[in-house]
Formats: structure tokens, sequence, C-alpha cells
């Protein structure tokens, strides 16, 4: 079976597996869902495609029970149900595997298996359900150890056992929330195949995403959400291209239209070798990492979660220490406080924008200021010129457009891309010489997307050298200049763009190389 | 119905004063109804509290007294609580502050007739020192090896008692009571009293030069909190660290830094107590004014000169509280009103709402 | 000479103290709430205690009073840290200030009760023939030191092997997880910041009932709530080591009583005899050693890279955007 082969919903005349009618649910200052239908027929995979903050995710945590509609009816199998807890949701047969896993680290899989179990009511036996957790996983061709700790499992590891987890608790409806976000191209391939085995068992399968190309090669029917609202009700993936889907999901042609100059490199900026570093466990992160960065160009990072780049990312902005050298224009500012690094001239998006890029409860002002309140004007010797860093901040605000209410306001109130205006606005005033840009689109709907890739090549073009890390494959092909696939802490293969893209050989080297993926199932992903 | 807390935006500036001042009515009323219960008079109780404490120039200059240690402790606390270091040391960190001072006195054998000018520099030295080193403990150990501030703190506060304690029952111990002999008249922080002969409205007012100290030390924390880098950086580092330490900032050498200031500040404060109030070192130097200056920090919100309004009040409760019976009166008002504090506190941050759950979904 | 027999002895039974209050704090903590109101809790334990046994004339009326009384101030931490989302450090100062302030209130004119009838004592025959160990552990002992022994295991097996303990680690590590397995995050919570209350109130009720009868205000725990805090530390969570802790301090508190009472030490004489200043050191031990153990426990917790359940003192919130 190959993904462009739809199979035929199974009979019309059965009742829906599940069913949502009239959705309602709203949260202070949003209207998450207004009135929104669904259905799911047995046996099929039903994609739900929309863009972020479109309340894909909020309609489904009310069909699993986490949040309760303000109004509207939930139908399984025809019957009307009130669900009061998670717990009934899978009680009825539906389960989801959220974007931020459910799994409690510190447990072992067993262990967490049994945590979303009734029975045994007092006494475990971990062994029965070691023994129950392998044999559910040889029935779909899933790998997991039951006696792992879940911390030291990967992401798609964990994946795994939400699902086997899921699986156990006698699922019939599964609800994956964005499942490829964390995942290389062939794990992806890996998941679809397991999707594909499990409803031709007769589970069934919510498939939400917001990439075009998986939803076309996985999905029997699509609804389309936008701000909160069904845009297309299970439609045929037949019938439709890229371009209508990526309509009814934004609400006007989406191509991206970025002013991209044709910069020469420069001078070498940031310089890496042989870098070695452990992760926050003390397991080895980094395993010899080199690589350049020039003047005025942008080097992706290609990697599956877990390779090395986080660390990478804080090994060059000082927030790592580690072993080698990390030069920045011919300094060596390897294992040295982030303050030096910063003196060096480092601009640095953080992956986490509220746990890391900004303080949530202190004003816009202190949040715009905090690179530069070293220095004059902001720096009057050891006084902090309060009228300089208001006028600082009041600028960074209209050239940026990030809005706000008062410059005063706390920056936890304002949106994700709000937010990520602030920090890229605060770093690119610096005038870095490398910045360093992890995730800088993460979680962000369409619009702030492309504003900050205008971003990213602006500061390009000033001469900055940019390193970008980020997991959508798509961003790096549309902005890096080189893409370099990181694997188990080093580099193992640069591609240059758009010449010598190869995707299939770039999901090769991401996860590990040699063994045989042969692309039979990798999904496209060209623009 | 159903009630709820949504986090709010940005709270109106009156929000939080409204709240702090209904909180402490909340609590003086709770603490009255427990008084009744127990078989107390609670409007006689609380009268007294006003007029033993504010009653007339003499007993307020008392209670200012009462409130100089309270200032300098409370500082003390808000500043390490600007961080998120949970400082709950500031009473062994008075008590050495106070042998420090003493010790000056009684350990060095300086000659009799050793002047005001040396003497008194040189305790106001050897208190902020020794209460900055028993700050700087479980700062070294909270930043070095990850060691919880608070227990350290908290166990500290018991060895510094039983060290003064060996001091005034031991070595120091004037003719086996447990206190030492008086200091010499050189060693006294001036008070108004002493000016009595050119001013008379001050004559018998004891209020001391240590209420200067308190209010010179809460005008420099305020611009260094408010109008400098340290305070900046303070403020980033306890709202968020990772974010600060993205920013560059040296967290370690801040916990350090803080727990010495924090420590010098509270050891300052027994310092000024032994020689501008006591006049010598005892057992029972501390009716718990490091553990109020806790709640002190809280009811500013941390502001310094919030701190010295705080201290007034409280410094008013443990001056009239003594003679209310039973003992534990004050230290039980204290925390019925640190919890209403708390409450309040949540209000500013939530609002409280209540709905009706929408039309039923089946 | 010492006999370390009687020392140990009584260090078992001094020890129980520290015990219950310790893994009343396990309990509450693995459930991710902090609650440093432990010394205030067991104030009022204390007092509630020995006050209803004093009028009752019922040393047991007085435990599960005691006991009760330590629930009573927990419930109002629970709603303060898990409903009201506050600052749980502050929150649990505020406990110790009400419960210190409190039980002196109510413990006014206790001091002068007189004896009161404590809890039975009992020598359990056969096992107290055991060699050296008998005769420490088994040998006239308060009823409620062997409540003590009991109570680890059942904590242990409790925590680590059934499905109520896997619940309560879930919404300690993970709340989120927890709830969406369906699991009351609020109602673990509740449940066991009460328990901890409880456990508390009993650790009060012992030192008054059973170990050292009597009402001295504050002194009567003297800082034993806060020393069973940072025990919780030193043993990581585990019950197991909570009491080997709480067993080896209590024998370090029942020796700096003892040795007061020896005249010379390998001939010299004895530096530390009641009455001496240098007895204020003897007392400075047992809250420097807790500073000990607690750096002890907090290299552990760096070394293994495991600590503190990683949701304490966070309030959890559920449906909020972006969870």
């Amino acid at each position: 079976m190959t993904a462009t082969e739809p199979r035929a919903p199974q009979a019309a005349s059965s009742p829906n597996a599940l069913e949502a009618v009239g959705i309602v649910k709203s949260f202070p200052g949003v209207l998450a869902n207004d009135h929104v239908d669904f259905d799911l027929r047995p046996g099929e995979i039903h994609a739900l495609l929309g863009e972020n903050g479109a309340g894909k995710s909020t309609l489904m945590n009310v069909l699993a029970g986490l949040y309760r509609p303000d109004e509207g009816v939930v139908r399984v199998d025809g019957r009307a149900i009130d669900f009061r807890s998670p717990r009934d949701a899978i009680a009825a047969g539906i389960g989801m595997v959220h974007q931020h896993f459910t799994l409690v680290p510190s447990q072992t899989v067993a262990e967490n298996v049994l945590l979303g179990l009734d029975r045994p009511r007092f006494w475990l036996d971990l062994k029965r359900t070691e023994a129950e957790v392998a044999s559910v996983a040889r029935d779909v061709g899933l790998k997991v150890d039951p006696r792992a700790r879940i911390w030291q499992l990967s992401v798609g590891e964990q994946q795994r056992v939400e699902i086997i987890k899921l699986l156990i608790q006698g699922a019939q409806v599964l609800i994956l929330d964005e499942p490829t976000a964390v995942l290389a191209p062939q794990e992806i391939a890996d998941l679809f195949t397991t999707l594909r085995s499990m409803v031709a068992t007769g589970t069934s399968v919510v498939f939400i995403s917001h990439k075009l190309g998986e939803v076309l090669s996985i999905a029997d029917r699509i609804t389309v959400m936008r701000a909160g609202r069904v845009t297309a009700a299970g439609i045929d993936p037949k019938g439709v291209t890229r371009a209508d889907l990526a309509r009814l999901m934004v609400g006007r042609p989406v191509l991206e239209q970025l002013e991209r100059t044709e910069v020469e490199p420069g001078r070498v900026v940031l310089q890496v070798d042989d870098v070695h570093a452990d992760n926050d466990r003390g397991v080895p992160a980094l395993r010899g990492a080199s690589l350049q960065v020039r003047a005025g160009e942008i080097v992706g990072i290609a990697a599956v979660a877990g390779n090395g780049q986080s660390e990478l990312a804080q090994v060059i902005t000082g927030l790592r220490t580690c072993t080698g050298r990390v030069t920045i224009e011919g300094r060596d500012v390897a294992a040295r406080p982030a303050r030096e690094s910063i003196a060096a001239g480092v601009a640095h998006v953080p992956e986490d924008r509220s746990g890391v890029g900004s303080a949530p409860n202190l004003s816009l002002v202190d949040n715009l200021i905090l690179r530069a309140f070293r220095r004059p004007p902001l720096a009057r010797g050891p006084l902090l010129d309060e009228r300089a860093a208001r006028d600082k901040a009041r600028g960074l605000r209209e050239a940026y457009a990030i809005s706000a209410p008062t410059l005063d306001a706390p920056v936890r109130i304002l949106s994700g891309g709000n937010l990520q205006r602030l920090i890229l606005a605060r770093e690119i005033d610096s005038a870095p010489r490398v910045l360093v840009a992890v995730q800088p689109t993460r979680g962000l709907d369409v619009g702030a997307i492309e504003g900050v890739h205008q971003m990213l090549l602006d500061l390009r073009a000033k001469g900055t050298g940019i390193l970008l890390i980020s997991e959508e494959l798509e961003e790096l092909l549309a902005l890096a200049d080189r893409i370099l696939v990181m694997y188990e802490g080093r580099i193992a293969a640069s591609f240059e763009t758009p010449s010598g893209v190869d995707i299939d050989a770039i999901g090769l080297e991401m996860t590990g190389g040699e063994e045989a993926g042969s692309g039979s199932e990798t999904v496209s992903t060209d623009a | 119905m159903m009630a709820r807390l949504e986090p709010r935006g940005r709270p109106p500036r009156w929000l939080s004063p409204l709240l702090t001042v209904t909180a402490v009515a909340v609590a003086l009323v709770i603490g009255a109804i427990v008084l009744a219960l127990v078989g107390g008079d609670p409007v006689k109780s609380y009268l007294h509290i006003v007029k033993a404490a504010f009653g007339d120039v003499g007993v307020l200059s008392d209670t200012l007294v009462k409130a100089t240690p309270l200032i300098l402790t409370g500082l003390a606390c808000a500043l390490a609580f600007r961080m998120r270091l949970w400082n709950i040391g500031a009473e062994g960190q008075f008590l050495l502050g106070a042998w420090g001072a003493s010790f000056v006195i009684l350990g060095l054998g300086l000659p009799e007739g050793t002047p005001a000018i040396i003497l008194i520099p040189a305790m106001m030295l050897a208190g902020a020192l020794a209460g900055a080193v028993w700050g700087i403990v479980p700062g070294l150990l909270r930043a070095r090896l990850g060691v919880n501030e608070i227990i350290t703190t908290l166990m500290l506060n018991y060895v510094a008692l039983a060290w003064v304690q060996f001091w005034v029952f031991g070595p120091w111990s004037e003719g086996g009571f447990q206190q030492t002999a008086t200091f010499p008249k050189e060693a006294w922080l001036p008070r108004l009293t002493d000016f009595g002969k050119e001013i008379p409205l001050f004559s018998g007012l004891t209020t001391h030069l240590g209420m200067m100290f308190a209010l010179i030390a809460t005008a420099i924390v305020w611009f260094a909190v408010s109008r400098t880098r340290w305070g900046y950086e303070m403020r980033l580092i306890g709202d968020n660290a990772r974010a600060a330490r993205y920013a560059g900032i040296d967290i370690r050498r801040y916990i350090v830094v803080v727990f010495a200031i924090s420590g010098a500040l509270a050891g300052l404060a027994g310092m000024s107590e032994v020689a501008g109030s006591v006049h010598r070192l005892q057992d029972r130097i501390s009716p718990g004014y490091g553990f109020t200056a806790i709640i002190i920090a809280f009811l500013a919100h941390l502001g310094p000169w919030r701190v010295v309004v705080a201290s007034i009040l409280f410094g008013a409760l443990i001056l009239a509280g003594r003679e209310i019976q039973p003992s534990g009166v004050p230290a039980m008002i204290q925390g019925i009103i640190l919890f209403c504090l708390i409450v309040a506190d949540v209000f500013t941050r939530y609002r409280l709402v209540i709905a009706r759950r929408a039309a039923a979904t089946t | 000479m010492i006999d370390f027999t009687l020392v140990l002895a009584a260090g078992v039974a001094s020890g129980t103290i520290l015990l219950f209050a310790a893994v009343g704090e396990i309990f509450a903590e693995r459930a991710g709430v902090l609650n440093l109101g432990v010394e205030g809790m067991m104030l009022m334990g204390a007092v509630a205690g020995f006050s209803v046994a004093a009028s009752t004339g019922n040393p047991w009326v007085g435990v599960i009073v005691a006991m009760l009384a330590g629930a009573a101030l927990s419930l109002i931490h629970a709603v303060v840290a898990i409903h009201l989302r506050a600052e749980q450090v502050i929150s649990g100062l505020a406990l110790t200030f009400l419960g210190t302030g409190l039980a002196r209130v109510l413990g006014d004119g206790l001091s002068k009760a007189g004896a009161i009838e404590t809890l039975p004592r009992i020598t359990v025959p056969l096992l107290s023939q055991i060699p050296v160990l008998g005769p420490i552990l088994f040998r006239e002992q308060s009823i409620l030191t062997y409540v003590g022994f009991v109570l680890v295991p059942v904590a242990w097996y409790w925590i680590d092997r059934t499905r109520p303990g896997l619940n309560l680690r879930a919404v300690g590590e993970r709340p989120a997880a927890a709830d969406a397995q369906g699991i009351d995050v609020i109602r673990v919570r509740y449940a066991y910041v009460i328990v901890g209350g409880l456990l508390a109130g009993l650790a009060g009720a012992t030192i008054t009932l059973a170990i050292s009868p009597g009402w001295f205000g504050d002194q009567t725990v003297g800082g034993r709530g806060w020393i069973a805090v940072g025990l919780v530390i030193f043993a990581q969570w585990s019950p197991i080591r909570a009491a080997i802790g709480a067993y080896l301090f209590g024998a370090i508190f029942r020796f700096i009583i003892d040795i007061q009472g020896v005249k010379t030490i390998f001939g010299f004489e004895n530096p530390f005899q009641a009455g001496r200043s240098a007895t204020f050191f003897l007392e400075m031990l047992p809250y420097l050693f807790v500073i000990v153990v607690v750096i002890i426990g907090s290299r552990e917790a760096l070394r293994r890279r495991v600590g503190a359940p990683a949701a304490l003192g966070i309030p959890y919130v559920r449906g909020e955007r972006g969870a």
C-alpha cells in the first residue's frame, strides 16, 4: 500500500467511531472552538489540518476528555457521552498522544503503562505488565524495552510508549497531535507504516498536523480548521491540491514572499573545532563536533531531537561547559561564561522562549535591555539609565512592530509570535557577528513565521553569520545556504542549497546513514 | 456555580495596596475571634496595643526602638527574597551581629576609656562582619553544592543561639547571670534623651542612632535595587534564573554576595540592638526579630521604604504584645497576618471568577 | 560510664518523633507539595495531645486529637498551596508561625498540669532476647515506637509497590501526565498533605505523651520539625533512609543528655557536665549535623542527577492555554 492510494472509507452506514457536534470552547480572551463539527469513521485515518492556534488541539483535548466543552455534544459509536475526565474517554476507547508526552520521566515504561490502567487496583505486578507491554509492542511492530526509564528513551521511543500505552488501555480511536514534529523522515515513515497496520485491524486514527505533504500522503479524509472554525469538513485528499489546502488553512495564498538578496559569504566568524560536551544527565551529547559559519551566511543544522544540536547552541553561547575550541572571530570562548560570548558578539534566540529567552513577569523594557544593559548609553558606571532604557525599548517596539499594551506590561501576556519578535528585535539590535537561532518559528502561526524568516534574511544581508537549528526541514531549505546534518553529537554530512539538496539523503544521514531506509515511503517535503 | 482563579494580565496599581490593607484588617479580625474563643477580650487587647505603642511621644519612641532592628532584618530578608533566596536565618545573623559587637567590648581587651569614635565604628564593623559570615556559609553551600538554604539558615539560627548562650552563661557572664556586664558609656549609641538638655522634648526618649543606620541602609538598598545594574540583575535572577544566565549574569556569585549583604544587614541590626538599646549581651536578646522580618518583607512586597512602614507596625505589636496574655498571641497574630497576606497576594495575580456552568453538554 | 545499649534504646525512642514527622513530610513532598510547617504542626499536636490527655486522663484520646490538630493545620496549607497556588515556602513558614503561636496560646498554663498518664511501654517477648539488638529495639519501648517500626516498611511498600503509590509518584513528578491518565491531581495532593499533617501531629503527641511528657512552650519541639524537613533531603525522599536518619538523630539527642551526667571521660574531667557552659556546644550538635547530612543528600542528588520530586513546590493548573 502506498501513500497515494487512500483506501475507500468503510461502509458509510455504520455509526461514526467518534463524532463531535457544535463544540464551543473558550479560554480567557480566546474562542478556541466556535461550533466545530468533526466525525471519524471506523478504520480510517482522518487528518485534522490547521495552523498553530487554529483550535485543533483544543478540539482533540475535548474529545479526549481533558477539557470540557462549553457547548456541544460528543458521540462515540453513535451514543452521546459526557466525558468528565480523560479516564472516561479512555474507557470509551478514545486515547490521545499529546504533543508534549504525558509520561512520567522517572518511572519505567511498564509503570507508565500501569498508570493509565484500572487494574490491578492495589497490588502492582510489574513483571506481568512488562510481559504484556512486550507482547503488544510485538503485535504492532514497535520496539521498546518495558524496563527502561522514560528519561533514558529518545523522543521517537517515547512516542511509541504512548501508543502502546493507549493500545493496552483498549483504545479503538487514537488521536495523534502533531506526531511527526519530533521525528526524522525515516521515523515518520515507520510511524506511518504502524498507523496503516493499526487501521487495517479496525483502529481509527485522528492525525493532527499543519504539514500539507504529510496529510496528503497519510489521510483517508481531511478536515481543515482556521481560527476556531472548520473551513473544510471531511474532504477526499484525491480531489484537492496543496494550494487548495493551504488556502483553506490560512485564508489567503501562503507562498512565502521572502526577499533574499545575494550575499557573498565573508570571513569565518564562528569556528567550532572538535567540541565535546555532556548533556544535563551527564551523558556525552557532543562528541567532536566541528563547523564553520562565515559572515553573511545562514548555516542550517538538521537533526533529530536529542542528537546534540541543543547542546551545540549552548556551548557556542556560553551556557554549557565543553572541551575543544569555539572561536568567534578568532576569540576563543569555549567553556567561558556566557558574558564573554555576548561580549564577543554572539546573539542567541533560544529554543525555550519563556523559560530562557525572557523573564515572564518583568516588563517589555526590562526584557528588551537584557543584552544591552552593560553598555552605554544604558549603563552609566554602575547605574542603569532608566530613561535611556525606555527610549531603547520604545524604539525597538516600533521598529519591530511588537504588539503590547504598554512598555511596562509583563511579557508573559504577549502572544508567542510577539514574544519571539521581541527576542529577535533585542538580539538583532545588538548588531551581532554571530546569531545562534534555535527553533525560531516553533509554535508560531504562518504570518509570524514569515516575519521571523524575513528578519533572519535581513540580518544575513547585513553580514551576520547565522547558525539556524531547526526541526523543520522546509525552513532550512528555504533559508539556509548550507545544511549540516548532526547525528549523535557530530556533523555527519553537509549539503549545499539549493543545488546539492537531496531530502532522502538528508533524512538518511539524520538517522545514522548506513541502514537501508530505501526511501520507499519518505514524505515529500517540497515547499 | 463554580469558582475558579484566572490569571490577571496586569493588576491595576491600586489593587495591591488595597488588598494588603484588607489582609491586615482581616487578620486582625480573625485574631480577635481566636482571642475571644480562648477567653480574652480582643477589643481591650487591641486598644491596649494602640495605646501602648502610639499613645504618646514616649511610647512612640519605644515603638521606634523596636522597629529599628526590624527595619534592618526586614531589609535583609527583602533583599534575599528578591532573588528568591529564602534566607530564614536573619535571626541567627542578628545574634551573631550582636555577639560580634559585644566581642569588641568584651573580647578585645581595649583600654578603658577608648573613645566612642573608635568603639562604635569597630562594633558596627564587627557586627556586620559576623552577620555576613553567618550569611555567607549558607550562600556558599547553596551556590556551590546546591544545598537548600532554607534548612541551612534555619539550623544556623539554633547554632547561633547556642553560641550566644555559651558566651553569656560562660566566659562573659556577669556574676552567674545570663547576661554580660553593661557596656561602657562610650559604646552606647547616642539616644534622643542624651540631647534632653538642649531640646526638652527629647528628654526620656530612647530612640537611638540605630534608627539612622536603618534609614540610611534603607536608602542605599532602595537606590541599589531601583537605580543600578545590580538591581536589574537581581530582578532578572529573581524572576527567571535561566534567563539571567542567558543574559550573562554569574548567578552563583550573586547568591554568595547577596547572602553576605543580607547577613551584614541583620548583623548590623544585632549591633544596633546591643549598642543602642540593651547595652549588654544577654540570653534573650531577640524576641524573634529575624522571624518577624520575614513577614515584614512580605508585607512590604520587598520594597525598602515599605519595610520601614511595616517595621513600625510590627514594632508596635512586639512592644505592646509583651503585656498581652497569653504570651503566644502576638506570634499567632503574626502567623494569621502572613496567611492573609499570602491570600491577598494570590488575588493580585489571579481574579476570582464565579460562573454558572454554561448550558449543559448532554 | 554511659550504657550504650540504653543510649541507643532511648535514641530509637527519641528518633521515633523525627521518624513520624519525616515520613509525613516525605508523603507530602512526594505529591509535590512542600510543607515547611512541620514545626508548627508538631507543636499543635504536642499541645493538643497533652492537654486532651490531661483533661480526659486517656492518652489515646490525646493521640487522636493531636493527629487531627496536625491535620487541621495542614489543611490550611493545602488550601493555600494547592487551590490558591501560593508560594509554598512562605505558606509553610506562615504555618509554623501560626502553629507556634496557637500552641503557645492553647498551652498557656499547661506547664503546671503535672503528671499525666502516658502511653504504655511494652517489652516484646522473644524479640527482646535477641543479643545486642533485642534490648535496643524491643525492651520497654513505648507502643508508638513499635508503630514507627511498622510505619517504615509500610510507607516504603505503599510508595514503591502499590497503585496509590504509583499515582502519588506520578503526581509529584509530572502532574500533567497523571492528570492525562485521569488521576485527580488536586485530590491526591490534598490527601497526602493531610497525611503529612496527621503524622506531624502524631510526632508532636509522641513527645508529650510518650517520650518526654510535659509542656515546655515552643521548647517542647525545639526545632525537631525543621530537623525532620532536613532529614527528608538527606533521605532522598525514601522512608527507609529517613528511618536511618531519624534513629541516628534520636541517638545524638539522647547522647547529648546522657553525656552531661558523666563525670570523667577516659580519666579526664568531662567538660560537658550539666550546668557547664560548654554544654551549649553539645546543643549545637544536632543542628550542625543536619547541615552535614543535608550536604551529603545534596551532593548525592547532584551526582546521581535525581533528587527532589520534579514538581515539588509547583502548583498544578490544568487547561491553561499552551499547556
